[in-house]
Formats: C-alpha cells, sequence, structure tokens
C-alpha cells in the first residue's frame, strides 16, 4: 500500500500542483490571445518577474509574514501583484500599443514580445544574480505529513504549506475570474471584445480600457501563480524557460481564448508531465510474484525521463494542433 | 428641421469614392429605405452616416447638428443606433449581456431598457439566458437590432436587417421595425427585399452607382413604372 | 507577367547609394577591429560571422519572403552541428569491435517493427473492428509497445556508455556532415511545417520554439550518441587546420569556403526571388486570400520555403559547428542561435539577401565586441561605486554584465520592430505598372 503512497505524492499532489500553476498561466496567455490577438511570450517572464519582486519585499520586511501569521511571500503578494500588474500596463503601453496601432500583422507583436522576454530576461538576471534563491527569507516551509489510517500504509501523504495555500489561491483566483467576467459590466465588456472587437467599438466599449483591464489581470495572475511556484521549489531567473510551452500547450488544448479552457488544459498538461515521467514499475512491482516468469519488470518503466518532461508538452501541443486546433473547449481563433 | 439629412456625400474607401452624391432626409418619425441594385453604393451610405469610412465632400447633420465623419462612439452618444449586416452579435455571451452591451455607455436605465426590448421583441425573453450564437438567424437580427435600441437612440440604421432571412422571418422583422418606429424612432435602412420595404417606408431612396436616381414616398416609388422596370424586377 | 519583365528591364538602374555606404561603413569597421585585435581574432570573428549569415539567410527567407516566424533557429543549428560531429568524427573501434552495434541495430528493428504494428492496428477498422475499439487497441498497444522499446533501447545504451563511451562517427569528409545537417533540419521542418504552416502563424511560433528544446533535451542527454555533456572535440575541418597552415591562414581558408558557401545561395535565392516562383512566394504573403483565390497551392509554397529555410540553417549550423570544433550540445542557446540571427534579419532587411549578409556581420561584430565593452563599462561603474559611495559590488560582477546584453538585444528587436520595421536595406519589392 505504501506504493499508492507513492502515487499519490508523485502523481496526485504533484500533478495538482503543476496544474495549477499552468492553469493560472494559461489563463494569462489566453485573455492576452482573446483581446489582442496575439500569443504573448513574455508572459513566463512576467510570472519570474512577479515572482522577484515577492522576493525583494519579503528581503525588505522579512518580519511582516509572523505579524499575520502567514508567509511574508503571501502577505508581500498582493503588493507585487500590484507592483507587476502596473509593470504589464506600461510594458503594453511602451511595446505592444505603438505596434498595435501601426495595423501590423499579429505575428509582428509575437516577435515584439519576444523582445520583451529579453529584456526582462536581461534585467532580472542582472538584478537577480542567476542562482536560485529560497523564497522563505526569515522562515521555514512547512511541511504536513498525512498518516494514513490503513496498517499497511507506513509512509504519509505529504503536502507542503505553499501547495496548500496554491490550491485556494487558485480556486479563489478562479471563482473571481468567473464573477468578474459574469458578473461585471468591465467583465461583460471584456467578453464582448473578445467576441467581436469592432461591434464592441460600435457600442461604445472604451477598447483601450479594456486592454489596460486585461494587463492588471494578466499581471495579478502572472504574479501569483510565479510566487507561489517559486515558493514550492526556488526563485531562478530561468523560471520562465520551464514554463512557456506548457503554459502554451495547456492554453491550445483548452481552446485559445477560452479561461475555463484554459484551466481544464493546464491540468491536462500538468497531470500529463507527472504521469509521463512516474516510474510505473513502483506501481506494477507487488504484482511481480503474480505475473509470468518470463516478464521481468525493468527498474524503470517510465515514459520519459525526467530530462525530457519538455517532450509531454510538446507532444500534446502537437497532437492537438493536428487533431483538434480549436481545443477541447472550441477556441475563437485558430 | 429634419431629423437626419445628408446632402451631396461624396466618399469611399482609400480615395476611391463609392458614393458619387447622394442626397436623402428623413423625419423624427419616419421609416426611410434605400434600395438599389449591388455595388450602388447603399451599405456604404449606411456606413458614411454612421463614421465608418472618409466622406471626403457634402454633409450629414443629426437634428440639424452637423455629424459628417464623427467617430461612431460620438455618434452612439448623439443618439444614433447602427446594426452592421454581418457579426451585429457577441456571440458568445447571453442575449441579456448582448443587450446591457448596448447600453454600455449609459449602465443607468439598463432594467427599464430590457423590459422594453423585451416587449418588441418577446421570443428573446424566453431564451434572455442562452448565448446568442446559439439562435435563429430571425432571433440573433432582433439580438442585434435590441442591442442598438439599449441606448434609446433618436434614428436607427439598419443594414439589410433580413439578409439570409426565410420569408415569414423577413415579415417579422418588417413587423418589428413598424412597431419600433411607431413608439418614435426614425430609421434608415438597407434592403435587398426592395418591393417589401418600401411597403412599409415613409420615404424610399433609390440609389445607383452612388448617386440617387429615384427619391420620392414608398409607395410612389412602388407605384412608378419606371422604378419598378429597373429595380423592383417588374 | 510579360509587361511586368518589360518594366524590370527598361528600369533605370539607380546607383545604389544606400548599399554602397551601409557596406564601406561595414569594411571600416571590419578593419577597425583588425587594427585592435589583430588577425588571428578577427579573422575567426568573420567566420563565425559568414556561418550567422547562412543561417540568417534561412530565416530572411523564412520571415521576409514568406511571413513565417520560426522561433526555434536553435534547433536546426544544432541538427547541423550535430551531423557535422556525426559524419566528420573517426570511427569509435571499442564501439564497432564490439557486439553492441548488432544489439542497437536489434532494438532499432524491434522499433521499426513497433511502429508497423501500431499502424497497422489503427487501420483495424478495415476489417470491421467498430472505430472506437480500433482507437483503443491502437492506443494501448502503442503504449505498451513504447514501453518495452525504451527499456530495452534504455537498456542497449546504457552498455554503449559502460563498455565503449559513445558510438562515435563516421569518419567521412566534414563537408558530407553539412550536407547531411541541412538534409536532417530540412527533414525536421517539413513534419513541423505541415502540422503548423495551415494555422495562425503564432502556432508556428510556439511549436518552432517547442522542437528546438527538445532537440537540445535529445542531444544533450544522450550521452551514447553524442557523448553529451562531455562534449566532443576536435570536429576535422573540410580545409586544412591550423596546425598545418597557422591560425590565421586556416582560418582564412575556412573563410573563403564558407563565402563561396554564402554565394551560391546567394546566386539560387537571386534566380529563385525572381523567377515566377518568388512572385508568387511574395503574392501569398502580401495577400493571402486573393492567392488563395488565384488557385495557388498556398500550403504547398509556404512548405518549400520553411523547408528551404531550415535546410540553410542546418548548413549553417554544421559550418559553424565545424568551425568551433567542438560539439557541446550546452552551447547551443536560444540566445545567441535564435534571437541574434533574428536581430540580424529585421535589422539587416528581412526578404532582402544583401540586407540579411550586411545585418550579420553588423550585428555579430556588435555582439563580440560588447563583451569586453559590457565589462569594461561595468569596471567603470564599480570603480566610480566602491570610490565614491563605498558600494560594495556582489561578487559575480562580470557574468551579470554580460547579462546586460540579453536585455539589450530585447531592446533592439523592440526598436528595430517599432521604428524601422523593413530594415536599413528594405525589400525592394518591383512595382509592375
Amino acid at each position: 500500500m505504501n506504493e499508492l503512497v507513492f502515487f499519490i505524492n508523485n502523481v496526485v499532489v504533484a500533478g495538482s500542483v503543476t496544474g495549477s500553476i499552468y492553469a493560472m498561466g494559461a489563463i494569462g496567455v489566453t485573455l492576452v490571445f482573446s483581446i489582442m490577438r496575439f500569443a504573448h511570450f513574455a508572459h513566463a517572464d512576467m510570472m519570474t518577474l512577479g515572482a522577484f519582486v515577492v522576493l525583494l519585499l519579503s528581503l525588505a520586511f522579512p518580519g511582516a509574514g509572523s505579524v499575520v501569521g502567514l508567509p511574508t511571500a503571501i502577505v508581500m503578494l498582493p503588493i507585487a501583484m500590484v507592483v507587476t500588474a502596473a509593470v504589464a500596463v506600461g510594458i503594453d503601453k511602451a511595446f505592444y500599443k505603438p505596434l498595435r496601432s501601426h495595423g501590423v500583422k499579429p505575428i509582428v507583436i509575437v516577435i515584439g514580445s519576444l523582445g520583451v522576454t529579453l529584456m526582462l530576461q536581461g534585467l532580472l538576471r542582472l538584478f537577480a544574480g542567476t542562482s536560485p534563491q529560497n523564497m522563505y527569507v526569515a522562515e521555514r516551509k512547512e511541511i504536513y505529513r498525512l498518516e494514513l489510517p490503513f496498517e499497511a500504509v507506513t509512509r504519509p501523504v505529504i503536502v507542503t504549506e505553499p501547495q496548500v495555500i496554491l490550491f485556494i489561491l487558485v480556486v479563489a483566483a478562479v471563482v473571481g475570474l468567473h464573477l468578474f467576467l459574469n458578473k461585471t459590466r468591465t467583465g461583460k465588456a471584456m467578453r464582448a471584445m473578445s467576441d467581436n472587437p469592432d461591434l464592441a467599438r460600435a457600442s461604445g466599449i472604451n477598447t483601450n480600457h479594456i486592454v489596460s483591464v486585461t494587463w492588471i489581470i494578466v499581471g495579478g495572475l502572472a504574479t501569483m501563480a510565479g510566487t507561489l511556484l517559486s515558493m514550492d521549489v526556488t526563485f531562478k531567473p530561468d523560471l520562465s524557460f520551464f514554463l512557456l510551452l506548457p503554459i502554451f500547450a495547456a492554453a491550445i488544448v483548452g481552446g485559445v481564448g477560452h479561461p475555463y479552457g484554459a484551466i481544464a488544459g493546464g491540468f491536462v498538461v500538468g497531470f500529463a508531465e507527472t504521469l509521463a515521467v512516474f516510474n510505473w514499475a513502483v506501481l506494477l512491482r507487488p504484482f511481480q510474484e503474480r505475473l509470468p516468469d518470463w516478464l521481468e519488470l525493468p527498474n524503470n518503466l517510465a515514459f520519459v525521463g525526467t530530462e525530457y518532461k519538455i517532450v509531454v508538452p510538446f507532444f500534446i501541443l502537437v497532437a492537438i494542433l493536428v487533431w483538434r486546433p480549436t481545443g477541447i473547449f472550441k477556441g475563437k481563433v485558430i | 428641421m429634419p431629423l437626419l439629412e445628408a446632402r451631396d456625400v461624396h466618399g469611399g474607401y482609400g480615395g476611391m469614392n463609392i458614393l458619387n452624391g447622394v442626397d436623402m432626409s428623413i423625419e423624427a418619425d419616419e421609416i426611410g429605405v434605400i434600395v438599389g441594385p449591388n455595388g450602388a453604393g447603399k451599405s456604404t451610405m449606411l456606413k458614411a452616416i454612421f463614421g465608418l469610412l472618409q466622406v471626403n465632400q457634402g454633409e450629414i447633420r443629426l437634428r440639424g447638428e452637423p455629424i459628417t465623419n464623427l467617430a461612431p462612439n460620438k455618434l452612439v452618444h448623439m443618439g444614433m443606433g447602427f446594426v452592421p449586416q454581418e457579426n451585429n452579435i457577441f456571440p458568445s455571451l447571453s442575449v441579456e449581456e448582448n443587450l446591457e452591451m448596448g447600453a454600455y455607455i449609459r449602465p443607468s436605465g439598463v432594467s427599464r431598457m430590457l423590459e422594453q426590448i423585451y416587449e418588441f421583441f418577446p421570443p428573446l425573453l424566453d431564451k434572455r439566458r442562452q448565448p446568442a450564437g446559439e439562435l435563429s438567424g430571425g432571433q440573433r437580427q432582433m439580438v442585434a437590432m435590441g442591442r442598438a435600441l439599449m441606448v434609446e437612440p433618436s434614428v436607427l440604421l439598419l443594414d439589410e436587417p433580413t439578409a439570409g432571412l426565410s420569408p415569414l422571418f423577413m415579415n417579422e422583422i418588417f413587423e418589428r421595425v413598424k412597431k419600433i418606429n411607431a413608439a418614435g424612432v426614425g430609421i434608415l435602412m438597407v434592403e435587398q427585399h426592395a418591393k417589401q420595404a418600401l411597403a412599409i417606408a415613409h420615404k424610399g431612396f433609390v440609389l445607383a452607382a452612388g448617386y440617387n436616381r429615384f427619391t420620392d414616398t414608398g409607395e410612389a416609388l412602388l407605384n412608378d413604372p419606371e422604378v419598378a422596370k429597373s429595380f423592383l424586377g417588374g | 507577367m510579360t509587361t511586368s519583365k518589360t518594366t524590370d528591364r527598361t528600369a533605370p538602374r539607380r546607383l545604389p547609394l544606400r548599399e554602397l555606404i551601409l557596406f564601406g561603413a561595414l569594411f571600416v569597421a571590419i578593419l577597425g577591429v583588425y587594427a585592435v585585435m589583430g588577425p588571428a581574432y578577427s579573422t575567426r570573428m568573420l567566420v563565425e560571422a559568414a556561418c550567422y549569415a547562412i543561417i540568417a539567410l534561412g530565416l530572411t527567407i523564412q520571415w521576409g519572403y514568406a511571413g513565417q516566424f520560426n522561433a526555434g533557429v536553435m534547433g536546426f543549428v544544432a541538427l547541423g552541428g550535430f551531423c557535422a560531429m556525426f559524419f566528420g568524427i573517426p570511427v569509435n573501434e571499442a564501439f564497432w569491435d564490439s557486439q553492441l552495434p548488432g544489439e542497437l541495430g536489434r532494438v532499432l528493428l524491434y522499433l521499426v517493427g513497433a511502429v508497423l504494428l501500431v499502424w497497422g492496428a489503427t487501420k483495424l477498422d478495415r476489417l470491421g473492428v467498430p472505430k472506437r475499439l480500433r482507437t483503443i487497441i491502437a492506443v494501448v498497444l502503442a503504449v505498451v509497445l513504447y514501453l518495452v522499446v525504451i527499456s530495452l533501447l534504455r537498456e542497449v545504451t546504457g552498455e554503449i556508455r559502460s563498455q565503449a563511451g559513445f558510438i562515435g562517427g563516421l569518419g567521412l569528409p566534414s563537408w558530407i556532415g553539412w550536407i547531411a545537417g541541412g538534409a536532417l533540419a530540412g527533414f525536421i521542418g517539413y513534419y513541423i511545417g505541415h502540422i503548423c504552416l495551415g494555422l495562425r502563424s503564432d502556432y508556428l511560433a510556439i511549436a518552432t520554439l517547442g522542437i528546438a528544446e527538445i532537440i537540445k533535451a535529445f542531444l544533450k542527454n544522450s550521452d551514447w550518441l553524442t557523448r553529451g555533456t562531455a562534449t566532443v572535440s576536435p570536429l576535422p575541418w573540410p580545409t586544412p587546420g591550423p596546425s598545418d597552415l597557422g591560425f590565421v591562414l586556416a582560418r582564412a581558408v575556412y573563410l573563403s569556403l564558407t563565402a563561396v558557401v554564402i554565394a551560391g545561395i546567394f546566386f539560387l535565392l537571386h534566380r529563385a526571388y525572381h523567377a515566377p516562383w518568388g512572385r508568387m512566394i511574395r503574392a501569398i504573403r502580401d495577400n493571402e486570400v486573393s492567392s488563395a483565390a488565384m488557385g495557388k497551392d498556398i500550403n504547398k509554397r509556404r512548405l518549400e520555403i520553411f523547408v528551404f529555410g531550415c535546410i540553410l540553417m542546418g548548413i549553417g549550423g554544421a559550418a559553424l559547428t565545424n568551425f568551433n570544433s567542438i560539439f557541446d550540445p550546452q552551447g547551443y542557446l536560444p540566445l545567441n542561435h535564435t534571437f541574434l540571427v533574428l536581430v540580424m534579419v529585421i535589422l539587416g532587411g528581412p526578404g532582402n539577401n544583401l540586407g540579411t549578409i550586411f545585418g550579420a556581420v553588423l550585428v555579430y561584430i556588435i555582439w563580440i565586441m560588447s563583451e569586453p565593452l559590457a565589462l569594461f563599462l561595468m569596471n567603470i561603474a564599480v570603480y566610480i561605486g566602491e570610490g565614491w559611495f563605498g558600494w560594495e559590488p556582489p561578487s559575480n560582477i562580470s557574468s551579470r554584465a554580460l547579462q546586460a546584453r540579453v536585455f539589450v538585444i530585447g531592446l533592439l528587436i523592440s526598436l528595430v520592430l517599432r521604428y524601422a520595421p523593413r530594415g536599413l536595406m528594405p525589400e525592394k519589392v518591383p512595382h509592375h505598372h
């Protein structure tokens, strides 16, 4: 039965964590895509930037967490979200808006976003160095060990504090976004603009305002995802490198321009990754005695080694582009 | 003073004039219908009024105020509604949200206006929670018109509201147009179904090659043998 | 078509003043580098710039001719580099004398067999198997067979690594590796293009970005094939090496070889650009809808362009890696091998071959020279900071200074896109009146 716990720890928990991060990233990508119609390559670096702002704030006020009884990074998260959102709006004004108003093809803005990616990476490495840093500046990362009430189980299910916070915040973010998009006037206008930009303009919707609101949401969500990922692992300036392909794959799997699809896509990609690198031999080994003699289980029965993890989102991406380019939820833009 | 007046309008896309001097004018309680062959500049004229393309010469006035080349959102504020021929709804938004978007610039009286729109278009009431993209063609057209009516415009521009609809729906749409007009909204619409449209029109404008060939009351145009021969298919 | 030809011919040839001035300035800059850094260093720089020019020509036909954005140049460059290594380096006797080649062959045969079996399973519906059942059978079969083959492969490659190190090369002349590099890059490009070219252009960018990372991950982790992080060197040159001729002369000979390659590509591209094929490509780029309406097979043309561009990137990558004489999978950086090339193309003038070569040499000089310059500036900053404000700089200051170059490349992309989207030498679109 310990094998089952191993499975829960390495697939169920790890997959939910990765899935939540990818889902939050993919929502951002898909929102930008549906409002501005381009693939925002700098999104993963915005996540890194958000985490870096949190790190800086935590270094500046290391004691803030113990006052409220939460990790300092979480206390600093709202401030960092505001800062990153402002940066996101500024980046749009400085780099994307001029291209948009020139009426260039979307692919040119994609290249522009690559330029922004490099600028953000350069700045982050210049100021943050290249070595990994712990987001827990003053306190220790709590680890919860849940013993299961079965006799055969001796190992606990392990969940860390940032993971629990991640799950809570993901649910909160999704519910919040849902309410915003469906209940508020601005949220509805955002959906309207994503549906039919010309008609939105003809209805008197201020599209510049909607674009700014989109960047605020995107910057905020990116900060949240980047921070929680860095808290769970460590902060690295090249964090974005491992995120870009999975979050794009997630957005496309879910159907580009479809926020709920992005959530589903995030979990699909996250679980696919963890299932693919999971060593299935662990689960099969208890049944070794019952298997015929000629069938000897190899030590490693993972689909891909961890070093090839990046193949998984790519494979999903290609598969979805071949069979169903609109994604599982029928996205708008292909 | 006429509600909407256009005098000697020239305009088109990218320096090429499609309109070569169009005149039209409707009063506050009238239905004006623009008919004519393909390429005559009917839809172009509507877009020129709504500021969607450049007017190079001539003047357009709304209640006496010059509105030539004003931006669409300004015109919406001044009480003009426009229903494009295609892509005139937000397909993934519900019917009610579509209507709310029509009142985006004036969110105060939404619930009152919604009631009124459902009165104009009773079929929409049952479907108000349904995504507009799932409706039938006629109902979509109702959503589109309802959206434009949400700001209580004094004049409504309709670009071929019955395009692609079956005759049954076409008549229904024309009935609604009459009803809206009776509620005090001036209407200027472009129509392919010239006979049926002229039958409900107070004024008719027959365009050809970018200028007025005939301008008269709807009834007079219907009975004019020359108009009938060249433009109404005998 | 006939009228356009006559206008081409009778149009008075303007003196290409802009080109002359720009190339003159570039020449002066090169002379300056020679004067400061010495001939050995400067010739090496020129050879590398020439290799980048081949790669950039590949990107300019994809982006400039056809508007396809390939964000994974690095992957195709790495494939070229791998081929240059694999074909060029000597045969590894330790591997070929053992029983390992046979075992590896057996596993590869299993792989072929497994592929055929799965392919057969997808055709089961022809035999009356319900479609859903067929899909399930095919997927289960694929998963099981994949696991079997991958376990066997892991075993064999592990053996190769422990007994022979790696499988070594083929010991063929290097230029065969260059051609093979182009072919392999074109082959991969064909499949990527086949999947993505019918969709929005953004998807191509994402997919190429992905494939580049996968190629790199594969080359880095397949120790049995590439020695992975242990790197392979030296790679024999197709021209006489430095031990025969001395550094400067050997590099100069290599430079002339790359110059011949560039001249050949340039000639072919020039011909193609002005041929009906080139006109069709540009027509597709500028107005997809009307070209489609004229009955042109857009996707096939686009695929040709994309594959051709990838081939050039493969050849350029082979030439570059071969020159550096070391195959290090970790040395393939998206920054150098994708974004630098992108800057070369958009700064030089997308769609203008001459402009692309100009851009390649100019940007590469700036890139190379920016390293000492960045360190110099950083040292001044540190000096001022320490002397005036008592600031204590972080210890890894020099590695951080180099990161500033990443920022500069990004800024350069953004500025060029905004202020000179057609580059320093814009594509001259022939007007047909």
